[in-house]
């Protein structure tokens, strides 16, 4: 019988196999960020140990950086020490790092696919569950924890039992002004924020083959919100076109070599899954969330649900918590509901296809006096595209608080936050409570959505600006 | 590690589903750069509510955490692990847990124990009946203890195996280190390297 994606990038990165034990898996890349490497670098330096392969190994600075000042002294005092911690933990164990201000600095999941480091067929591993995002190249990639850092970089491997595998049919054709970010947004509310636990789920589907790469990668990106240990999509000519010329793609004969194997990494026609999931994509429209978790999103032309229509108790008393957290009545139509914050950032829509998607909304319009808007992008090379194309003119021209790249508000972990009790639309992946500070609120959307949002100042979509 | 095979301690019970990361640690204390010291982050913002359940005194030395389905969904942020385990936790009992964060607690000796939901439901009622009640753990046997109930739990082989010996993952690895240098020298020289490029 065929085997799935998923299986054969499993099979092929096989060290040690023994009965009753986990498979030992090889790790083609690990990459590394400030946040949750210091205690694994710690582990290593109390055990001995060394890194086995630095030049597997990539370090970025992204979770804590500020994105405002940043050719001055780290102005939080923890946030410093973390960055000088993994810069030094860098020299000693003599792996590559870009630090703060480097050209390739950048958001972890943004670097790496952009210097060509993912490629397909490669399991790639960091100690962010946001991993999932390199899948979109048909690489097995997913999060770890730091113990499993320290291990993979004492060891380059990691013992693992295999994952379940998942189907994510996505067929059709999407509607004019639906994004990739409404179709994970949909699945999640579909399957639900523990549907994927267990699996790797693979996406497929004419919608899924017509989007760029970065749609790609904000879709894998979100499969940890349903659950899943990763997400993955097959290679195909827009994976190879995107990879082609990057500084770290194979070249001459050795392209040549990675192509013949890329193509042969596709789901067989006789494989099978251990679960299948069918999405129309032309039923799809823009989605945002109204609750306190990815998979609690409705279409913006919804109304906000009640705990009346709970499928059981469980849920009933979610649906209340999050609306009292939220501050949202029950009926209320998404479209009224008023935002303080719009942010456009993050491994999820911080790359340069979403800041293009957010200044051509942008363009000749203004955005509104009660809102705020940042734009933050994913990595300092996407700045300097964005700026090159006149991108951050439209969005200072709109009233945008144009930054540098990082996390940012994403996570809130540097001086980015959204204040407590205030709303706030936003292109990242989670909405949990406190996500984007204290007390904040979050509606997740794509960044038609965000820009067309902080026109209005309500939760609105493009289309709501015609006529 | 230490060793793991039975255990006694104070059960506390925590009605709530979804419990995600972000909530056993917010990210703020993700900012610090040692391995112990995050009881203060454990359940940071709701021990704010003196309403809590873990801010009541009878759970102050709680050491068994009987949670709702989907616990430790969100973030991989190892710091949740270690958060509740420096607030004094040695096992979370469960009808569902996230898959990373059971990972990462096998890894760091937080024993995970999942058992169904009509069983943490029955679990519920007696501390809430009995508040201050212990719970036992036999990881040997698979079961939890509460008064007269017994109920099994389910916990893969080979994590049971690793908790009872107290056995450290990269050493088990590196048993395997021939093995290694072997799949590297087969690797197809097409894969990259993080190395500088000109
Ligand atoms: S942008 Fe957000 S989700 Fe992505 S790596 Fe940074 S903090 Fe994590």
């Amino acid at each position: 019988m065929g085997r799935t994606l998923a299986e054969k990038l499993w099979n092929d990165h096989v060290v040690a196999r023994a009965d009753g034990e986990p498979d030992l898996l090889f790790i083609d890349l690990h990459l590394v960020h400030e946040v949750t490497s210091p205690q694994a670098f710690d582990g290593l330096r109390a055990a001995g140990r060394r890194v086995r392969r630095p030049d597997l190994t990539l370090i970025t600075e992204d979770h804590n950086i500020p994105t405002l000042d940043i050719d001055k002294p780290i102005a939080d005092p923890i946030s410093a020490e973390q960055v000088r911690v993994v810069r030094r933990n860098a020299q000693e164990f003599g792996i590559r790092i870009f630090s703060m201000g480097d050209l390739e600095n950048g958001i972890v999941h943004v670097v790496g696919p952009q210097l060509g480091l993912t490629q397909p067929g490669m399991t790639v591993v960091c100690g962010d569950s946001h991993t999932s995002t390199h899948g979109a190249f048909g690489a097995l990639a997913f999060g770890i924890g730091t113990s499993e850092v320290e291990h993979v970089l004492a060891t380059q491997t990691l013992p693992l039992k295999p994952f379940k595998t998942m189907a994510i049919n996505v067929d059709g054709e999407l509607a004019p002004g639906v994004t990739a970010k409404d179709i994970v947004l949909a699945i999640i509310a579909k399957i639900g924020t523990g549907g994927g636990q267990g699996y790797v789920l693979e996406f497929r589907g004419a919608a899924i083959r017509a989007l760029s790469m970065e749609g790609r990668m904000t879709i894998c990106n979100m499969s940890i919100e349903a659950g899943a240990r990763a997400g993955m999509i097959a290679p195909d000519e827009t994976t190879f076109e995107y990879l082609k010329g990057r500084p770290h793609a194979p070249q001459g004969a050795d392209w040549d070599a990675a192509l013949a194997y890329w193509r042969t990494l596709v789901t067989d026609a006789d494989a099978s899954f251990d679960a299948e999931v069918h999405i129309d994509a032309a039923s799809l429209s823009p989605y945002v969330t109204w609750g306190t978790n990815p998979g609690q999103g409705l279409p913006l032309s919804a109304n906000v649900p009640s705990p009346a229509d709970a499928k059981d108790d469980n849920d009933k008393a979610a649906i209340a918590r999050a609306l009292e957290y939220m501050g949202l009545t029950a009926g209320t139509p998404l479209r009224d509901i008023p935002v303080d914050m719009v942010f456009v950032g993050s491994c999820t829509n911080g790359r340069i296809e979403d800041l293009r998607a957010a200044a051509e909304v942008l363009k000749g319009r203004k955005v509104a006096d009660s809102v705020h808007m940042l734009v933050v992008p994913g990595s300092v090379k996407v700045r300097q595209q964005a700026i090159a194309e006149g991108l951050d003119r439209i969005f200072m021209d709109a009233g945008v608080d144009w930054r540098f790249a990082g996390c940012s508000m994403c996570l809130a972990m540097n001086p980015d936050k959204v204040p407590s009790g205030k709303r706030a639309a936003s292109t990242s992946n989670r909405n949990f409570e406190g996500r984007q500070g204290p007390g904040s609120r979050t509606h997740l959307v794509s960044p038609q959505v965000a820009a067309a949002t902080a026109v209005v100042g309500r939760l609105a979509s493009p289309a709501d600006l015609e006529g | 590690m230490d060793k793991f095979t039975t255990f006694t301690g104070v059960a506390a019970p925590l009605r709530r589903s979804n419990v995600d990361t972000d909530q056993i640690v917010p990210a703020e204390y993700l900012k610090r750069v040692t391995r112990s010291g995050f009881a203060d982050g454990c359940f940071a913002s709701w021990r704010k509510d003196p309403g809590f359940v873990l801010n009541q005194p009878v759970f102050a030395n709680a050491q068994v955490l009987v949670a709702g389905p989907d616990f430790g969904t969100g973030s991989s942020r190892e710091h949740a692990v270690w958060a509740l385990q420096d607030f004094g936790f040695r096992t979370i009992i469960s009808s569902r847990f996230a898959d990373i964060f059971r990972g990462n607690s096998a890894k760091t000796g937080l024993l995970t124990a999942l058992v169904e939901q009509d069983g943490v439901e029955q679990l519920w009622k007696l501390i809430e009946a009995n508040p201050g009640v212990s719970i036992s753990v036999d990881l040997e046997h698979k079961l939890v203890r509460c008064e007269t109930v017994t109920l099994p739990f389910e916990i893969d082989e080979y994590t049971r195996w690793r908790l009872m010996e107290g056995l450290d993952d990269i050493g088990l690895s590196l048993r395997h280190a021939d093995a290694i240098d072997a799949f590297e020298a087969a690797r197809p020289s097409f894969k990259p390297t993080t190395s500088a490029r000109a």
